[in-house]
């Protein structure tokens, strides 16, 4: 028995050979593949409308991306043990609501009132997800009704107590410093840094992919997964209703469907940035450039001056796209 | 590209041409003839060109380490996914299957370790789904010996065994030309496995074929005719089963010559080293659920302590309650002298009690690296949460790997092992932690010969070093080859206790079936 | 000791369950959803003696199009999947009837609502291909497609508006027998006996279930996967446009922010109703029955004078007190084991 013809000729094998080698470094360094992406879509702007980028650009889009970031940082932590958190927008909003109605209680105390939104629903998220094991797409969605019922009650009750929005989460929301540095990214950057080194290099990190990947298997090593998972749901709490404060401080206005928009954005700058939605697998870096990457086709749809129902058409599709490419890549 | 060129240098055996193998040419038909079959999964090669004869009438075996192929193969002749290369042809006819379903009417059924049943359809409804013929499958279950099953019950509310052979009876009721039975022997009792055998003969001599997989070397003598070895992808021997075979297949499979372990000569020196002072572990009268009834015993320091059961005797709970798994429901677990109760396995890891359970995919993380793995239990606690010593971990890991033998080649995830190197990893993973006593639970169950040998000698030298370690295996003849000392479990107790020298084959499988020696040695 | 002293054959199958112990351990939420609309209903009774027919009606028509996004969520969920742009196409299939039968003869909007089941259809068959061939997981195509769908009612119509003729609108809120039947019931009834029984109890039925319940033995059993699910998505299309006709029957008029709320309140009564989240298993009874006792909350609390922006909030605790209450008494029974 001798070796039959090799049907496929030596010219084809070698482009395969080296499409295939293109493939495997796209697959092991995936940010650095998005980041290339988020350059093409810059670049793409810049030949629609030449001109329009800018560094007063650059540092619009920061600004607008960092509640998006934060957000997308509570529910990566999330993904990564192979949840996910439907009630974030609500949370925002209501963190918002909160603190803007306490103002007059002065800096810090608004703002705690606004982040125990965040603390008392991310409790409420782990208790349910992490004792009682409910699935988080239901525990949430339920949190994230109540949350919004609630709030509506409560901004009706409290007319009394008018919501303003005081000047330094203005400031936060949409000011900038030295020129050009938005003070969001101020807010966002050591956040960032703490999320990522937190998945990498700590202990707490580890349980969350490992928790992820294979519940049982942490059992089984002695983890208590149910403090991972409830510690998980409350930080995701907690920065939801950080980027609560920045949005509402962007738009000087705190109504009932704050936040609304930044639902989907969330999860789609997490699955875009690489992280599975099953768990175990991923990581913030990534979803920082799907946050970057949403928020300037968000500018790139807004430039094109196209109608809203067309710009939501051309956002969803554009975001189912990059998250099939995605899949396509990592399977 | 791997289309036709030669395999691998340097190993012997490989690409035997069909006309020179061992067993007589007869002028029987034959029903499927494979060659050359090649699979690749993006970088990892698993076949490379493997080969399979099955002639009419005959009990064929296919048996290989893990990682050899025989499961790649598999799931190719059955239509899970089609080759890369080479040729199939069944009665003459090349065939080429894109699915399961055109496998199945060419007349190739498998019956896998899992049984492709819905959990929340009836049986009825399964049989529906499959569009099998019920009453052909009742008729199959009569002579399984269930014929009474309600065909109504939803498969989530029955126990595997029974599924396992519904699973069997559904495959024999499409009265398939080759049946592929693998490893069914696993979570069956005894007398079924004789059973299941009797219908395989049965089915033999109406001239149909079967191939079969098993890691049981016992059971392959004693059923199949010719059995086939792949190695690396390759098949490297066909040989006949009768002449005293099983020698020459492990040869085949490993490679090389393979010399019996000097366990033996290790027990009884580590025996005498053993600390007499307070056991690492002592059960006394342990309950738990309705299989575990009444079980003591005693594991020292620098021993090897065996159990021997037959299926559902009560040894998956014993591990489990000890593990801190489970609750029992009576009883007393003591380490070291002090009596425990535990609630979570956290319990349990903190008395330093390890678990290595049987099925892998319970333990491990299969997209997590080695090092993720390995270093698991470090983190159990919530003071070690904070940040990482990187290079303590490395250090401890690599140390625990290289003890091992584990080959790290696939480093970016778990999956990417071989099954002996993930079960590896699963050990390793309390090498690198610490650990008092050593609960293994049938952690050598399909697994191939090469790793188990391995994992065999580490148990030893854990015991030499100061650990106790408690072993439950289903393949008896290792037993007197690891442990000082052995216990038989039955009906939830045990029935038996008695030093490796006694503890033959026989005398475990008499006792397993609650047949104990005249002169009984008590605990 | 002999081996008949064995007490535990590894293949005992435990006792067999007949008569009514059957049916229920078969079919959990044909008994609990009536039982519970029957105590919401008992209760709505007590709260407000005066219950008259008109208020039935009402009940009727206000839910008619939150058991519609109910079954289709059910569909969905049976199986294996989840379909989070429900309410978005609910929307589309809205304004699309609101605006072409504005102006049409009670003819002419038949044919025009028969045209819109097709076109439900049809977003649900996108539905289905994408979570097919993307390999994206269903929640993210169908977070996204649903957002798509947003637009594309919006397209259709920016602001609330458009019609019906009179006599179609009467086919939901007219009734043909009694007062206490309104015409939505019945509505109701029809399109779950033409849908979804012959569905059921076909071929179809049984593969939803087979996928949702284990995809890997499905598909080892001959059962084509993607098609199947792909069915169920289309399926789940139909059924919101049959509620997005129903919803010009409640309101009269289209509105292409309406479907928001419908998306979580049917994953709600499709949870409340028993189907099960990771599939193969619930009805669409259940979820149908459970969207009248979502629906009779608001009702209740109008009668109990209680302002009834409570409604949301009763609701979304209703939801999560009772996934944490099925959580609680779950763990509580593997304690037990």
């Amino acid at each position: 028995m001798s070796a039959t013809a090799d049907p496929v000729p030596a010219k084809e094998r070698a482009w395969r050979r080296s499409a295939g080698r293109a493939l495997n470094l796209l697959r092991r360094h995936t940010t650095a593949a998005l980041f290339v992406l988020l350059v093409c879509f810059v670049g793409g702007i810049e030949m629609i409308v030449p001109g329009t980028v800018t560094p007063t650009w650059i540092s619009n889009i920061v600004l607008f991306a960092a509640p998006l970031g934060i957000l997308a940082a509570g529910q990566t932590l999330v993904m990564l043990s192979g949840g996910i958190d439907l009630s974030v927008a609500s949370v925002a909003t209501a963190s918002a609501y909160l603190m803007a109605t306490h103002s007059s209680l002065g800096g810090v105390a608004c703002v705690l009132w606004g982040l125990s939104v965040g603390l008392g629903v991310g409790l409420i998220n782990g208790i349910g997800v992490a004792v009682l094991q409910v699935q988080p797409l239901v525990m949430t969605l339920g949190t994230g009704l109540m949350t919004q019922g609630t709030l509506i009650v409560y901004s009706q009750k409290m007319l009394s107590n008018a919501p303003r929005v005081p000047s330094f989460i203005q400031s936060l929301g949409s000011g900038k410093v030295l020129g050009g540095i938005p003070i969001d990214l101020i807010l966002w950057a050591p956040i960032a840094l703490v999320v990522v080194i937190g998945l990498r290099r700590t202990g707490f990190g580890r349980l969350l992919y490992a928790v992820g990947d294979n519940r049982e298997a942490c059992q089984l090593s002695g983890v208590r997964v149910w403090q991972v998972l409830l510690t998980d749901y409350v930080l995701c709490g907690l920065l939801a209703a950080v980027a609560g404060l920045v949005i509402v401080g962007g738009t000087n206005a705190a109504d009932m469907s704050l936040a609304e928009v930044y639902l989907l954005p969330s999860v789609a700058a997490v699955i875009i940035g690489g992280t599975s939605i099953f768990g175990g697998r991923g990581g913030y870096a990534g979803s920082i450039v799907g946050a970057l990457i949403l928020t300037v086709l968000n500018s790139l749809l807004t430039l094109l001056d196209a109608p809203e129902p067309i710009r939501q058409i051309l956002y969803g599709t554009i975001i189912l796209i990059l998250a099939a490419a995605y899949t396509r890549l990592t399977d | 590209m791997f289309g036709g060129t030669n395999g691998a240098s340097g190993s012997r055996g490989s690409r035997v041409p069909f006309s020179h193998l061992a067993a007589e040419m007869t002028s029987t038909e034959i029903l499927l003839a494979a060659s050359n079959v090649a699979k690749r999964f993006n970088s990892v090669v698993a076949l490379k060109a493997a080969a399979l004869e099955v002639r009419a009438g005959e009990v064929h075996a296919l048996m290989g380490a893990n990682g050899a192929g025989k499961s790649t193969l598999v799931k190719i002749l059955t239509g899970v996914f089609p080759a890369d290369g080479g040729e199939i042809a069944i009665r003459g006819r090349e065939r080429r299957f894109r699915s399961p379903a055109q496998a199945r009417q060419a007349g190739v059924v498998s019956v896998y370790q899992d049984p492709a049943l819905v959990p929340d359809l009836t049986v009825a409804q399964n049989l529906r789904l499959a569009r099998v013929n019920a009453k052909a499958v009742r008729a199959w279950l009569a002579d399984l010996g269930i014929p009474e099953l309600d065909l109504g019950a939803f498969v989530r509310d029955l126990p595997y065994p029974v599924l396992r052979l519904i699973d069997l009876a559904r495959a024999l009721a499409s009265d398939p030309t080759i049946l592929l039975i693998d490893e069914i022997t696993a979570a069956l009792p005894a007398d079924l496995s004789e059973r299941i055998f009797g219908i395989v003969r049965r089915w033999r001599e109406r001239g149909r074929s079967v191939i079969f997989i098993s890691h049981r070397m016992a059971e392959v003598s004693a059923l199949c005719d010719r059995a086939t070895v792949l190695r690396d992808g390759l098949t490297v021997g066909v040989t006949d089963t009768a002449r005293g075979s099983e020698e020459r297949i492990v040869e085949l499979m490993l490679g090389y010559e393979v010399a019996h372990t000097a366990a033996a000569g290790d027990a009884r020196i580590a025996a005498e080293a053993a600390d007499r002072a307070a056991p690492a572990l002592e059960v006394r009268g342990l309950r738990c659920g309705r299989l575990l009834n009444d079980v003591s015993f005693a594991v020292h320091a620098g021993e090897v302590l065996g159990i021997a059961a037959l299926e559902g005797q009560g040894q998956e709970e014993l591990f489990d309650c000890i593990a801190g798994v489970r609750e029992r429901d009576g009883g007393e677990i003591i380490v070291r002298g002090r009596p425990q109760d535990f609630r979570h396995p956290a319990d349990a890891i903190g008395a330093g009690l390890v678990l290595v359970p049987a099925n892998r995919q319970q333990a491990m993380l299969p997209q997590r690296s080695i090092r993720e793995n390995v270093a698991l239990p470090a983190y159990r606690g919530l003071r070690h949460w904070g940040l990482i010593d990187m290079s303590a971990e490395r250090e401890r890991v690599q140390e625990a790997i290289r003890r091992l033998h584990i080959d790290t080649r696939a480093e970016s995830a778990l999956q990417r092992l071989s099954g002996g190197n993930q079960q590896k990893v699963m050990i390793a993973r309390w090498l690198a932690s610490e650990f008092k006593t050593l609960l293994c639970f049938d952690p050598t169950r399909g697994i191939d010969i090469g790793t188990k040998r391995q994992i065999y000698a580490l148990l030893r030298e854990l015991a030499a070093a100061g650990a106790a370690v408690l072993l439950f295996s289903s393949e008896l003849p290792e037993i007197p080859l690891v442990c000082d000392r052995a216990i038989v479990l039955f009906a939830g107790r045990v029935v038996h206790e008695m030093a490796a020298a006694d503890a033959d084959e026989v005398t475990l499988l008499r006792a397993s079936h609650g047949l104990v020696p005249q002169r009984e040695a008590s605990a | 000791m002999t081996a008949a002293d064995q007490t535990q054959s590894p293949l005992e199958t435990g006792p067999r369950l007949r008569g009514l112990r059957r049916f229920v351990h078969h079919h959990p939420s044909l008994v609990t959803m009536p039982a519970l609309l029957a105590v919401f209903l008992g209760v709505t009774v007590a709260i407000h003696p005066g219950y008259d027919s008109f208020d039935a009606q009402s009940l009727a028509m206000g839910a008619m199009p939150l058991a519609f996004a109910a079954a289709a969520q059910a569909v969905v969920l049976i199986s294996g999947g989840i379909d989070l742009s429900v309410g978005s196409m609910i929307a589309v299939c809205n304004v699309l009837a609101a605006t072409t039968m504005e102006n049409a003869t009670f003819g002419e909007s038949l044919l025009f609502a028969a045209g819109i089941c097709v076109v439900g259809a049809l977003l649900g068959a996108v539905n289905g291909l994408v979570v097919v061939f993307s390999r994206v997981p269903d929640v993210v195509v169908t977070l996204t497609t649903g957002f798509i769908w947003g637009g594309v009612a919006l397209l259709i119509l920016e602001r609330p508006g458009g019609g019906a003729p009179q006599e179609f609108i009467q086919l939901g809120a007219g009734f043909l027998v009694s007062p206490w039947i309104s015409g939505s019931l019945v509505l109701v009834a029809a399109a779950v006996a033409i849908i979804w029984i012959p569905v059921q109890r076909g071929r179809l039925g049984l593969l939803l279930y087979a996928v949702g319940s284990d995809k890997a033995s499905a598909f080892r059993s001959g059962v084509n996967v993607e098609l199947t699910r792909f069915l169920a998505y289309v399926l789940g299309g139909l059924f919101s446009a049959v509620g997005g006709i129903g919803l010009v029957m409640t309101t009269g008029i289209g509105s292409p922010l309406a479907g928001v709320y419908y998306t979580l309140s049917g994953l709600a009564a499709a949870v409340l109703g028993g189907v099960s989240l990771t599939g193969g298993r619930g009805g669409i009874v259940g979820p149908v029955l459970a969207a009248y006792v979502l629906t009779l909350i608001p009702a209740d609390l109008i009668f109990l004078n209680i302002d009834p922006n409570f409604g949301q909030v009763i609701q979304g605790t209703l939801i999560v007190l009772v996934v944490m209450g099925g959580g609680l008494v779950e763990l509580l029974q593997r304690r037990k084991k």
